[in-house]
């Protein structure tokens, strides 16, 4: 579904990914790991248009995304969960939702089936994101992306700072997602939070590809993580 | 005449510099605060209004206020739109940044000063106001210990300044409704906030930068053609009105209206007062002390936020 073939990205002169290759098929769920700094976030700038290609090309279900201008690609139905939230922070929830809504015109009955997935929300739509706590502001930056009702779904380390019934909702969302056919690229810092849902994991180094392989191999096979991550 | 009556007609003239004042930077505030670039060509765009103005009317001929209303309604959308078509060519290729933009407008400045030059001329000609009935205002006294109305001689506004104070009035309210409750508004806002999330989130990014910078020219060109018939345009105007605009801009913390509007008032007002007792050379030495004092001491603006 997401294929990202031999992309090259840099920062003006600082070269970041090299020749990185991924797929992401519909209805799984790909966890993508690598040290700090090793270019999991900018892969997802890259997907989203954020960044330029120095060559290689992203495809979504065949269509190259990598040569729309930035602002068509979540058009396509590409909801990004930036790390670190990147809420709109002093609209309310509402108007957040509001911003995702927009993307593909979505009605009120998707932004009712987000809030179902999101009570808590429900019942602070008037608030401004600035002043939720931390794991509202996740999930109310879950559920912005959830409104363009995407095809693909990018998170950017969504557990960052959460308690683990907070975690745990978070996963619960993204396996709802999944079941529904929905390709999922997951960045993530404690493996042991994510194993458990993974299909399969791509590690990376220095931009570059290492290998990726079924979750299962992991969880038989502890031995994998400790040589690619040093944990 | 007392120092009370005085005093209002200082301030009556002082409002109606704030209110043209406020739109101005209203407009500098908004590409200010979406954008994060400065336009320093701000000052010609509101020269153009008023050149334009000028034009029109004169084209128009008939009843003034029949040219006028063509002219507050047509110039701010051409300025806009030539705005908005620099904006295009010019700050888009240079990809925004700040410095560069800065340069960049100091170049678009001039030769708007100097086409203006070289088609209008030097001369400072008057726009006819459409309106401008002789108000004379009354003052309380107290005689035998009751307070009594009179009239003193000289007291007196005109129906178009009341006109002046009224029509910003409408426009920054319609400024703020748009930016507080349209979607336009909630896209603007969200570009101001994040850009890159605006456009992981679809929002064309490049479109919603000409449109504010268009509309910012565009409030700057009706705060001018509201002035002209009160001050005359001439192809040089446009320096002062792009200096009080970043005292106020500053004073009020960039970026934020309400900050920027208030900012206006404070210095619109003061302006008029000390201009009418002491100096306006003295008005602008002390705005500009403001504007120091509130760089030192509180560097994000009397109403901005401070950001990480
Ligand atoms: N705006 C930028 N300009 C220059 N270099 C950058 C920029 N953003 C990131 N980098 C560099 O790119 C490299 C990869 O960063 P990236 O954010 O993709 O890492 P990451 O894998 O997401 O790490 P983490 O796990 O810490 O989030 C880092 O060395 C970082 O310093
Ligand atoms: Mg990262």
């Amino acid at each position: 579904m997401l294929e990202l073939s031999e992309i090259n990205v840099a920062y003006g002169r600082a070269q970041i990914l090299r020749d990185l290759s991924l797929t992401v098929n519909a209805g799984e769920i790909l966890c993508l790991l690598g040290r700090n700094g090793a270019g999991k976030t900018t892969t997802m700038k890259a997907i989203m248009g954020l960044l330029p290609l120095m060559s290689g090309r992203i495809t979504l279900d065949g269509q190259t995304i990598s040569e729309l201008p930035a602002h068509k690609v979540a058009g396509t139905g590409i909801g990004y969960i930036p790390q670190g939230r990147r809420l709109f922070a002093d609209l309310t929830v509402a108007q957040n939702l509001e911003i995702g809504l927009m993307v593909r015109n979505s009605g009120g009955a998707v932004r009712d089936g987000v809030l179902d997935l999101f009570p808590r929300l429900r019942e602070r739509l008037h608030q401004r994101a600035e002043t939720l706590s931390g794991g509202e502001q996740q999930m109310l930056a879950t559920a912005r992306a959830l409104c363009l009702e995407p095809r693909v779904l990018l998170l950017d380390e969504p557990t960052e700072g959460l308690q683990p019934s907070m975690i745990e909702a978070i996963r619960q969302v993204i396996v709802v997602m999944r079941d529904r056919g929905v390709a999922i690229l997951l960045v993530e810092q404690r493996i042991d939070a994510i194993l458990s849902v993974a299909d399969r994991v791509a590690f990376i180094e220095n931009g570059r590809n290492l290998e990726t392989l079924p979750a299962d191999a992991l969880r038989a096979d502890h031995a994998i993580l400790e040589r690619h991550l040093g944990v | 005449m007392d120092f009370g009556p005085y005093l209002m007609l200082a301030s009556l003239e002082g409002a109606v510099t704030a209110a043209v004042l406020a739109l101005t930077a209203v407009g500098l505030s908004l590409v200010f605060g979406v954008m994060r670039v400065v336009n320093v060509a701000h000052g010609e765009f509101f020269m153009l209004g008023a050149v334009l103005a000028w034009w029109m009317t004169s084209l128009i001929g008939g009843h003034p206020a029949l040219g006028f209303a063509v002219a507050l309604i047509v110039v701010p959308v051409l300025v806009g739109l030539l705005a908005a078509a620099a904006d295009v060519t010019i700050l888009k290729r240079i990809a925004y940044d700040p410095e560069r933009t800065i340069v960049a407008t100091i170049g678009i400045l001039y030769i708007l000063q100097q086409v203006t030059l070289m088609t209008y001329g030097p001369d400072a000609r008057p726009v006819e106001p459409p309106f401008n009935t002789r108000l004379a205002l009354p003052w309380v006294e107290f005689s035998d210990g009751r307070p009594q109305l009179y009239w003193p001689w000289g007291l007196s506004t005109t129906s178009y300044k009341l006109g002046v104070i009224a029509a910003a009035s409408v426009v920054l309210i319609g400024v703020w409704i748009v930016m507080a409750r349209t979607r336009i508004g909630l896209v603007m806002r969200a570009t101001q906030m994040d850009r890159d999330m605006a456009l992981a989130f679809g929002i064309p990014v490049e479109k919603v930068y000409g449109l504010v910078f268009g509309l910012g020219a565009g409030l700057a060109a009706m705060a001018a053609v509201l002035i002209v018939p009160i001050q005359q345009a001439h192809y040089l105007m446009g320096g002062d009105p792009l200096l009080l605009s970043f005292i106020v801009v500053i004073i009020g913390g960039l970026g934020s209206l309400p900050g920027t509007v208030v900012a206006a008032i404070l210095i619109g007002l003061s302006d008029g007062i000390i201009s009418v007792f002491f100096s306006p050379t003295l008005a602008k030495i002390l705005a500009t002390l403001l504007v120091a004092l509130v760089l030192v001491f509180r560097p994000q603006g009397l109403f901005g936020v401070r950001r990480a």
